[in-house]
């Protein structure tokens, strides 16, 4: 039993890990060339993200674009999420719908309701469209973090602080910010992963001005293939599972997941 | 500090920055994206305010039927078979040492993050020719020479899968998680086999999250757009890639609007079909 257990979750590893590991191999070929496995050794390809001006500005582009975006995200849920654990306001849930819609429905939609809008205001293109867009797309992520965040604190703690004299503004900075930061860390962390990853709504909204990485990645495919594209997935991968692992390491990831799916 | 509800016109500050943002940046694109549906298409992608039906008379056609008809039928396909690997493993994973879900928990979210577009580019690699599985099978001496498996219908299904699987696996992660370990002890202790104990008590104690999961996953792969035009053939490609294609490369913005509108109905029906099915078990 314990054998086809393991031979089962080894399958599904496999199958996760196997695409991954082919791209690692090709990533590190010699030549411009995609084989596997690898004919020679060189970390060449890595260092073409960061040397060759196309893939540079795309890498830039990508990280200043999640940068902002995802704390526009946060500026967003952090208040929205503060007033519905303080006030009882029952209409005011239709915001926390309105910020979990976009992640629910296929994203598409989200993408295409953004195109018209830039197109029809007449802002079509501008990088800064695209800030916005991912930050209101991606609000979901910290909005679901920090509903959980503000759920666990305990209201005697603000209570004492409110009893001793403390205004809103205080007890938020003092007592509720404390509590929440890990909440607030990982809302970020999540928004500016899946910002950096996110291919349609960019493509969108500034891709005929801005190329992020996928786009580059995209836009690269159409014309060949180059191994860059293997070291850059490589690269992004790697982001991911160091900014997962922090999270796990200083949070915690399976209460963090458990009630992330209980709130959708 | 009690929850009480706002007193003074100033209680309702925090509000306004995020209602103000959602409204603008969310409620009003949308807004106008249903508006343009209705618009009159012109020459060279132009349109013009109308109110007019024909972007969405065109959903009539044998073209759009068929492509509707693949997108749902591919939806269903990838939302089974996440399933049915999902469960088990999921089950699986919900009871093993805590150290070791983590580092699974880590690696699946990496992978979800992953973009589609470097998805796409992995498996291609993995399908392709020089560098592929069938190299593997050459090597094995199951096969004469290697060759190319894209595009294929089946390396569409087998991406979109492994898209999909982190996603289903987090879904039902927090069900399983708290399933009552002593249900299967129970099963155990009278007898029952664990592949038995997990299909006779597991899977019927969870049939509504099941469900929940495969209707989540189901919209989750109507969304896909990249992985049917990178691993696949035109006759592959779903409602969603049409829309992309309609909006940026047709300069069809009203047509690819009504489309858009006809998915977010699709969807919210069964996004609401999904939590009825979840509420389900609490009301038994």
């Amino acid at each position: 039993m314990i054998a086809l257990r393991r031979l089962f979750l080894t399958a599904v590893g496999l199958f996760l890990a196997l695409p991954l590991i082919v791209v690692a191999g090709v990533s590190v070929n010699q030549r411009q060339s995609l084989a596997f496995p690898p004919q020679g050794f060189s970390l060449s390809w890595y260092g073409q993200i960061f040397t060759n001006p196309e893939w540079r500005n795309a890498l830039i582009a990508s990280l200043t674009l999640a940068a902002f975006s995802a704390l526009l995200a946060l500026a967003i849920a952090l208040p929205l999420a503060w007033f519905l654990w303080r006030r009882i306001a029952p209409w005011a849930n239709i915001f926390q719908l309105l910020g979990i819609a976009p992640f629910t429905l296929p994203p598409v939609i989200t993408a295409l309701g953004l195109l018209t809008f830039w197109a029809t205001t007449g802002f079509y293109g501008q990088s800064w469209t695209a800030v916005i867009s991912h930050g209101i797309f991606f609000v979901t992520l910290p909005l679901v973090t920090l509903s959980l965040g503000f759920s666990a604190i305990d209201r005697s703690l603000v209570e004492a602080a409110a009893t001793m004299g403390a205004d809103d503004k205080t007890v938020f900075r003092t007592v509720v910010l404390p509590l929440i930061l890990p909440y607030l860390v990982s809302g970020y962390a999540f928004a500016f992963v899946l910002s950096l990853n996110e291919y349609i709504v960019a493509y969108m909204t500034v891709g005929f001005t801005m190329e992020t990485l996928p786009i580059k990645i995209f836009n690269a495919l159409r014309y060949g293939y180059t191994p860059t594209m293997a070291s850059v997935t490589v690269l992004f991968l790697g982001v991911a599972a160091i900014v997962f692992g922090l999270v796990a390491r200083f949070g915690d990831l399976p209460k963090l997941l458990g009630a992330m799916s209980e709130d959708r | 500090m009690r929850r009480e509800p706002p007193q003074r016109p100033a209680d309702y500050g925090p509000l306004l920055f995020p209602a103000g943002m959602l409204t603008l940046f969310f409620v009003v694109p949308f807004a106008t994206m249903i508006a343009v549906s209705f618009f009159q298409r012109e020459q060279g992608g132009f349109y013009t305010p109308a109110f007019v039906f024909d972007n969405y008379a065109r959903f009539l056609s044998l073209f759009f039927g068929r492509v509707l008809a693949f997108s749902l039928f591919l939806a269903v396909a990838v939302a089974v078979a996440c399933v049915v690997i999902g469960v088990p493993f999921t089950y699986l994973l919900s009871r093993s040492k805590r150290n070791i879900q983590i580092v699974w928990l880590v690696a699946l979210l990496s992978i979800l993050s992953l973009s589609e577009v470097m998805i796409g580019f992995a498996w291609s690699t993995l399908f392709s020719r020089t560098a592929g599985l069938t190299n593997l099978f050459v090597w094995l001496g199951l096969m004469e020479q290697a060759q190319a498996l894209t595009p294929s219908f089946g390396a569409v299904m087998t991406a979109m899968t492994y898209q999909a699987l982190p996603y289903t696996v987090l879904v039902l992660y927090p069900a399983l998680v708290r399933l009552d370990p002593t249900l299967t002890e129970a099963a155990r202790t009278l007898g029952a086999s664990p592949i038995r104990a997990f299909f006779t008590v597991v899977v019927p104690a969870l049939r509504n999250t099941i469900l929940a999961t495969l209707i989540m996953v189901f919209i989750f792969a109507l969304g896909c757009y990249l992985l049917p035009q990178l691993l696949g053939r035109p006759q592959h490609w779903t409602l969603s890639v049409l829309i992309t294609d309609q909006a940026i490369y047709q300069s069809n913005m009203p047509f690819a609007a009504a489309m858009a509108v006809f998915l977010v109905l699709v969807s919210l029906a069964l996004v609401g079909l999904a939590l009825y099915t979840g509420r389900q078990k609490e009301a038994k």
